[in-house]
């Protein structure tokens, strides 16, 4: 006999449904019932630095694109600093770097806009490159995919990064790099996500 | 110096896997390499924060959050509560749950939704809180009927509440599914079953709580919900700089 440690166990994980709306965005459901549904402006009014789009669609093992995808977004200011107690100092007023977007229910085309982030640090070897951690629920998606998406303009940041740097295998890097392109004068970084597949994007156990 | 370290890494022997042929639709959106193990830096062990100014009060009661004046859904019932706490059982303050459900009949309000049970026109089915200094929480609902689904021909989800908590950090998000004490359709659902540790599973069933029960108005069930841990000794690797 030993003695017994106290810990508890994480609760397990369930698939967020097909009805994940209602919960996390009624409006897309198809009804209003909250004064604010949370996560639609990720920046705020004052925030500093680029401002930018970010889009893409979830592809799934079959090629077809992932029409009830919840994605949410964490990321750190043009400063990069996380707005949180042990962010790295103080944010913009309004500037909270969280959002959560849906899928187009025909499509599958979901976006947002928002800053570019600064680097933030790294756990012990240098800074890392500008990122923007992403979230991803579904029916069928047992445990919540996690990611992060860099930005292809930022190529040597990206060159040194601790995390990108422990992905053994360099060709797997890229499907984490968002293309930079131009639309009507604004700057849109498209980030197809691949669940499955020769380019399945990377997945991260954080 | 000593400062709160890294959260415990997450048991994916007890959570359920990516893919499970079982849940059907599991099959192509499950990822098929293994997942990169990161350890935490400070985009993961930061996370968003929410305030009472995010949320209104009556936001938690799903009986009232949609109703017309007057008037409440149909159904039993029912207070759900309980607390968020952590793998070293300390309560999680402050943070954000939300929760969503079909309506008694096991209709949920949702254009995608085409089963013949009737949509409640008393009834949202959702609600959203936030937990107090105690990690504490509590929603006021209807019972959720069960309702069939299109995976083997003749499936039937277990009543069930979907919960979508936040914790701290981006490392803690976590969503899952809270199921009621004595429902026999359980055993046999292949979504609770995508879950392959038994004691994992009793985890999320919540107790009927007599003593939290209402007389002559509410029954009540109490869930717990426990979020990761978190290592805080002095021989804990340093997370920023060089
Ligand atoms: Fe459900």
């Amino acid at each position: 006999m030993t003695q017994s440690l106290d810990y508890l166990k994480e609760t397990a994980s369930q698939t967020a449904g097909p009805y994940v709306h209602i919960g996390l965005a009624p409006g897309a459901a198809g009804f209003d019932i909250y004064r604010q549904e949370l996560g639609w402006d990720i920046a705020g009014p004052n925030a500093r630095g680029e401002r930018i789009r970010v889009e893409g669609i979830v592809i799934d093992g079959t090629g077809s694109p992932v029409k009830d995808v919840l994605l949410e977004a964490w990321q750190a200011n043009a400063d990069g600093i996380y707005a949180h107690p042990e962010g790295g100092g103080e944010v913009e007023d309004g500037f909270r770097g969280w959002g959560r977007v849906i899928t187009d229910f025909a499509t599958g085309e979901w976006g947002f806009d928002t800053v570019k982030p600064g680097s933030t640090p790294g756990r012990n070897i240098g800074p890392q490159a500008p990122h923007i951690n992403l979230w991803i629920v579904a029916r069928g998606i047992n445990i919540g995919l996690n990611t992060r998406l860099y930005f292809e303009d930022e190529a040597e940041a990206n060159a040194a990064d601790p995390v990108l740097n422990l992905i053994e295998w360099e060709r797997r890097r890229a499907t984490l790099i968002a293309k930079r392109t131009e639309r009507d004068g604004q700057t849109v970084y498209r980030f197809d996500i691949r669940l499955q597949g020769e380019e399945e994007t990377v997945f991260f156990d954080i | 110096m000593t400062k709160p370290g890294e959260y415990y890494q997450r048991d994916r022997m007890w959570h359920p896997p990516a893919y499970d042929k079982d849940y059907k639709t599991s099959v192509t959106r499950s990822p098929q390499y293994s997942l990169i193990s990161l350890q935490n830096s400070v985009s993961e062990i930061t996370g968003p924060t929410f305030g009472h100014n995010d949320v209104d009060p009556l936001d938690n009661d799903l009986i009232k959050n949609y109703a017309q004046p007057g008037q409440s859904p149909i159904g039993e019932r029912i207070i759900v509560h309980g607390r968020v706490l952590d793998e070293n059982g300390r309560p999680v303050p402050n943070t954000l749950v939300e929760v969503w459900q079909a309506n008694a009949g096991g209709r949920y309000r949702h254009k995608k939704d085409t089963y013949l049970a009737p949509i409640d026109p008393n009834f949202g089915g959702c609600g959203r809180t936030i937990t107090d200094e105690n990690g504490y929480y509590f929603f006021r609902t209807v019972k959720p009927g069960a309702y069939p689904w299109r995976n083997w021909v003749n499936d039937w989800r277990p009543a069930h509440i979907h919960l979508s908590i936040f914790g701290h950090a981006f490392a803690q998000r976590l969503i899952t599914q809270m199921y009621f004490e004595g429902d026999p359709l359980i055993a046999s659902c292949p979504i609770v079953n995508t879950i392959r540790d038994k004691a994992a599973v009793g985890q999320l069933i919540a107790a009927l709580d007599k003593n939290a029960t209402i007389p002559l108005d509410s029954i009540a069930y109490k869930f717990d919900i426990v979020l990761r841990g978190r290592r805080s000794t002095m021989f804990e690797n340093r997370l920023e700089g060089n």
